[in-house]
């Protein structure tokens, strides 16, 4: 099941037609917003103080080294995305970037991303940002994600790295704070992309994804969603446990949480792909929510009357 | 084709030639506020 599905003939009229915007999709430049924001969020979350500059280049490394790794992902998958109805437009699904250039150009972005935050910031950060990249490639995209329906629980890890190295740009440590940030995310994964997998089920069978729809059906999954939905409630508090954060914080995390367990109950009632797809919207609504609330509750303390 | 061919290639030298002035000019900014005690 996991051996590569698809021998790679390209159609010699678009191998290598690629424009400057076909390098720009390769960094799946709408994922790469969430990376971002949660990044910049823990980078403002951290105790001290950095330059602005230094801030903007903090985020522009960990932006650069999460579009890095969807380019070497892309490279990897070239085969399975010209099948899936989602990804056949990708630039190397349609041959216009060959899958050994789509892997020069990432990890020529991976080098630069990992030396230029190493250098400005700290070797810390670069270590976490070299870490998450790693993890995304070989943990993720080569080993566990056309092997085990376990692929997106633990691959999901690679996702929840960019705050910690947000925060270690700041500090130059990582301490338990940014690793609450890091379980935020890290158990949100799960029931975000299961929710999208309901929707495309016959898409991941189809190359042999083993994604746990395809794996254990539907109703199982419907009600792992609701398990780690769960999960998250008290996951979400741990910043206000551990100090980060405060009670307006806590309130806005059980508001969000309780909204997308609701999401997860109506996701068991109703079987529709339209409520599939209602809560994997709903779940970028939640992460968006959760770490703006922990930056508006740090923004209510440092500038506004005391709490 | 032979044309298109050369605009897209244009097109990618000169998005590298910006990506290039632009990382020079980071590195001088970044080497700036170092320099000026602004870093970590």
């Amino acid at each position: 099941m996991h051996d590569r599905l698809i021998a790679l003939e390209l159609d010699p009229a678009v191998a290598g037609a690629s424009e400057v915007r076909d390098y720009w999709l390769l960094l799946k430049p709408n994922v790469m917003s969430l990376v971002v924001f949660s990044a910049a969020a823990g980078l403002y979350l951290a105790p001290g103080r950095l330059h602005p500059l230094l801030m903007v280049v903090a985020i522009l490394c960990i932006a650069v080294a999460a579009g890095a790794a969807a380019a070497i992902n892309n490279s990897y998958d070239a085969d399975i995305d010209r099948v899936m109805a989602r990804t056949r437009r990708r630039p190397t699904a349609t041959g216009r970037i060959r899958p050994e250039d789509a892997l020069a150009f990432g990890i020529t972005l991976a080098c630069m991303s990992i030396m230029v935050m190493g250098l400005a910031l700290n070797w810390v950060a670069a270590a976490v940002l070299a870490l998450t990249i790693a993890f995304y490639v070989f943990v993720y995209t080569i080993w566990l994600k056309r092997r085990t329906p376990q692929n997106i629980v633990i691959g999901g890890a690679a996702g929840a790295f960019p705050p910690i190295a947000g925060w270690a740009a700041v500090t130059g440590d990582v301490s338990l704070a940014p690793i609450a940030l890091f379980l935020i995310i890290f158990i949100w994964t799960p029931p975000h992309f299961w929710a999208l997998s309901l929707d495309r089920c016959e898409d991941y069978a189809r190359v042999g994804v083993p994604m746990l729809p395809v794996v254990a059906g539907a109703d199982k999954t419907r009600r792992h969603i609701l398990g780690y939905t769960l999960a998250l409630l008290p996951v979400s508090l741990l910043p206000w446990w551990l100090g980060l954060a405060g009670g307006l914080y806590a309130l806005a995390a059980l508001a969000l949480g309780a909204g997308f367990v609701q999401f997860a109950l109506r996701l068991l009632r109703d079987r529709t792909h339209r409520t599939a797809m209602r809560t994997f919207r709903y779940s970028i609504v939640y992460l968006f929510g959760v770490f703006l609330a922990l930056v508006l509750d740090k923004a209510a303390h440092t500038w506004g009357p005391a709490w | 084709m032979a044309r298109d061919q050369d605009g897209r290639r244009r097109a990618k030298n000169i998005a590298l030639a910006v990506i290039l002035a632009a990382l020079a000019a980071l590195f001088y900014l970044i080497t700036i506020v170092k320099m000026s005690g602004g870093g970590t």
